[in-house]
């Protein structure tokens, strides 16, 4: 009988203070982005992303919200649901959601929708693809490497063998080549982006092959790299973000993809009514869309910087332009 | 009046299972107001988010049509004693021949439908019956060597998408099968001229017709009728719920065990395949690289328990979990509440929902207690 008193007094102790809790203030326009099975908090793209669009949340005037996918049949459902919401614009972050945000395109003209690292051979007008040039902080991580390496050997690590990782893998081959024309390049694919265990197994058999300089373009498998890294006290290259802080000693620089600035430039350009509905948007060096880390000059000389500048505005002004793909570094050679 | 209700819950695993639901509710509830959110209004967009429009409906009852076939898988090896973690891989055995079969035989739908499942149910069945021979011949723990094959399967899968001619340019998914071998409602129509002309003028269609909706669901429910019937009313059923009971009890019985088991976990991975096959007909029409297992045969276990292992529970259960798995990530972006808590609500009340048992005890002990000081 007590148990039961218990339970009432609970129930209308939940009702006061629900009761109690105010509704948030709406915000003029509503922005949401779909994850895509790596969720929100990924130390990678998806994460990148949401920081793209808080800070536009609090620079511009907007509201922000997202919702993870645990399936990749949940894309669909879950660009419904945010439809549903009344958002004026949503975000498919992923390449696996081009096909679901061109059906859905098609079918709700009304709706505007974008997506990252997406490529749509005939957009319409309320549909936005959004690349990035990966091959080119690639390049100069590469020849970064290229130069400090005191082995002649350096590795890459793949996430998952496909076009997108392709562009980091044989950028970065060029630009080792085009700082170390001697230096081998040890390359391997984790088949993962999750499996950090796996990654550092990787890595520490290529520093044990002689790797000194290891460059990964796998998410999560990463974070075991750059572990790896640390416990041999070897050097390791970080993507999508500036990993300097999680090891730094060891990460002398990083492939930066600004997924967030392309996000919250978008998002900008929506409420400043210049939405660039039915066109892909590329985002390169040129763009401010990818670079190295700025907290690269702790490990990597003045001299090498300086050279690494000569190279970004030689592939700005398109006299270097860095491989994307085993043909294009084929036809290289 | 109280007592009458205790003597009613314990005895009606229905009402059971309601009463669970509520308490993981209201304990998610205690979590959403510790961290500051409104629960009321949380639950109201999770309840609006399932039942709010014919869409959402719709949309529950097509996630719900996997569930409900690998909660049976899993509550069909049960039955027989063997606990099938293996229903992820054979999902994907499933779906992988599905599409195979789907995408590269070009046959009129009245036979390609047919021939896309029984290639799908031979294949994840043969796929289970590897696990029970292993059991039956050299007593593998069957939990081990499905684990294993699980993997096995994904890269399988995996491998498959990267045949070429199989693989689509520019993508890391297969081609999609063939428009006979859908079991979509109207594919074709939906998305052919008249049809979004006729769909604009009719909102309540349109809305349906958004959502894949399949005959998937109704082959599940048909198909749990069936298992429900050759458990309770064929000869094999008493044979191998019998080795579940019992298994020496069932040998001195003169039952052959180890083909039973053979036979158990093929019909079992059947099922499971037969969801990943329903589930690339009638709503992905292709298979992706999968970085990690998708969770269908993981959730089927959580819905084979809800289920209490029978198979019209697991009909309701795959619905309920169906439901919790579409309706409550939609909390998130109404509340701005972050993915985390939202995942830990819905933890938990798919947590009470899955321990009837235990709150069963719970009141029983209260009962004794109370029939002590009296």
């Amino acid at each position: 009988m007590l148990n039961k008193k218990v339970v009432v007094l609970l129930c209308i102790a939940v009702l006061v203070v629900a009761g109690c809790s105010q509704a948030k203030k709406e915000a003029a326009i509503k922005v949401a982005m779909v994850t895509d099975v790596g969720g929100v908090n990924d130390q990678s793209f998806n994460q990148s992303a949401w920081e793209g669009l808080q800070r536009a949340e609090k620079e511009i005037d907007i509201k922000a919200s997202y919702l993870e996918s645990t399936q990749d049949a949940d894309y669909k459902p879950n660009m419904e649901t945010l439809f549903d919401a009344g958002n004026e614009l949503i975000w498919g972050i992923g390449f696996k959601m081009a096909d679901v945000l061109s059906e859905l395109a098609t079918m709700n003209t009304e709706q505007k929708y974008a997506g990252i690292d997406c490529f749509f051979e005939a957009p319409t007008p309320n549909l936005v693809g959004v690349l990035f040039r990966e091959q080119e902080p690639s390049y100069l991580v590469g020849y970064i490497a290229g130069k400090m390496t005191k082995t002649n050997k350096v590795g890459f690590v793949g996430g998952m063998d496909f076009f997108v990782i392709h562009k980091f893998h044989y950028g970065f081959l060029a630009g080792v080549k085009e700082g170390n024309p001697d230096c081998e390049v040890l390359v391997q694919y984790a088949d993962s982006f999750t499996d950090a265990a796996k990654g550092k197994a990787i890595a520490n058999q290529m520093y044990k092959n002689g790797a000194d300089i290891i460059f990964h373009a796998a998410g999560g498998v990463g974070d075991g790299v750059i572990e790896a890294a640390k416990e041999q006290n070897k050097y390791a290259i970080g993507v999508d973000k500036d990993q300097n802080s999680l090891a730094p000693d060891n990460v002398i620089t990083s492939a930066m993809k600004r997924v967030d600035n392309a996000i919250y430039n978008l998002t900008k350009t929506l409420v400043e009514g210049t939405f660039p509905g039915g066109t892909n948007v590329v985002y390169g060096l040129k763009e401010g869309g990818v670079g190295i880390a700025p907290t690269s000059y702790k490990h990597v000389s003045a001299e090498i910087l300086e050279e690494v500048k000569g190279l970004e505005a030689k592939i700005i002004a398109g006299e270097i332009v860095p491989p994307t793909s085993s043909e294009e570094w084929e036809a290289m050679q | 009046m109280i007592k009458k209700f205790l003597k009613l819950f314990s005895n009606n695993v229905f009402l059971f299972t309601v009463i669970s639901i509520f308490l993981g509710l209201f304990i998610g509830a205690i979590i959403l107001l510790a961290a500051g959110f409104n629960p009321l209004q949380a639950y109201g967009v999770m309840l609006q988010g399932i039942f709010g429009k014919p869409k959402y409906l719709s949309y529950v009852i097509i996630r719900s049509t996997p569930l409900i076939l690998t909660g049976l898988s899993i509550a069909f090896a049960f039955r027989t004693g063997l606990f099938n973690i293996g229903a992820e891989g054979q999902y994907i055995i499933g779906s992988t021949v599905a599409v195979v079969v789907g995408y590269f035989i070009h046959l009129p739908a009245i036979l390609h439908i047919p021939l896309v499942i029984i290639c799908a149910l031979i294949a994840s069945g043969f796929w289970g019956g590897i696990t029970g021979f292993f059991k039956a011949r050299f007593g593998v723990n069957e939990v081990i060597s499905t684990i294993m094959l699980n993997w096995v399967a994904l890269y399988l899968q995996n491998f498959l998408i990267y045949t070429p001619g199989f693989q689509k340019p520019g993508g890391e998914v297969s081609y999609a099968i063939q428009p006979t071998a859908s079991i979509t409602f109207l594919d074709k129509w939906k998305r052919s001229e008249e049809g979004i002309a006729w769909l604009l003028d009719h909102p309540f269609w349109r809305d349906l017709f958004k959502t894949p909706i399949n005959w998937g669901f109704l082959i599940a429910i048909a198909v749990a009728v069936l298992v429900w019937f050759i458990l309770k009313h064929t000869t094999l059923g008493y044979r191998l719920r019998a080795v579940g009971f019992n298994l020496y009890a069932a040998e001195y019985g003169g039952i052959n065990v180890k083909k039973n088991m053979v036979i158990s976990m093929t019909i079992a991975g059947a099922l499971s395949g037969l969801a990943g096959a329903l589930q690339v007909m009638g709503v992905s029409h292709q298979i992706s690289l999968l970085a990690a297992m998708e969770g269908y045969g993981f959730d089927g276990i959580a819905v084979s328990l809800i289920g209490n292992s029978t198979p019209i529970g697991c009909v309701f259960s795959g619905l309920l979990f169906g439901g919790l798995k579409y309706g409550g990530p939609k909390m998130q972006p109404a509340m701005g509440a972050p993915s985390e808590i939202i995942n830990i609500v819905i933890g938990i009340i798919v947590f009470f929902i899955a321990i009837p048992q235990v709150i069963r005890l719970i009141l029983e002990f209260g009962k004794r207690k109370k029939a002590e000081k009296v």
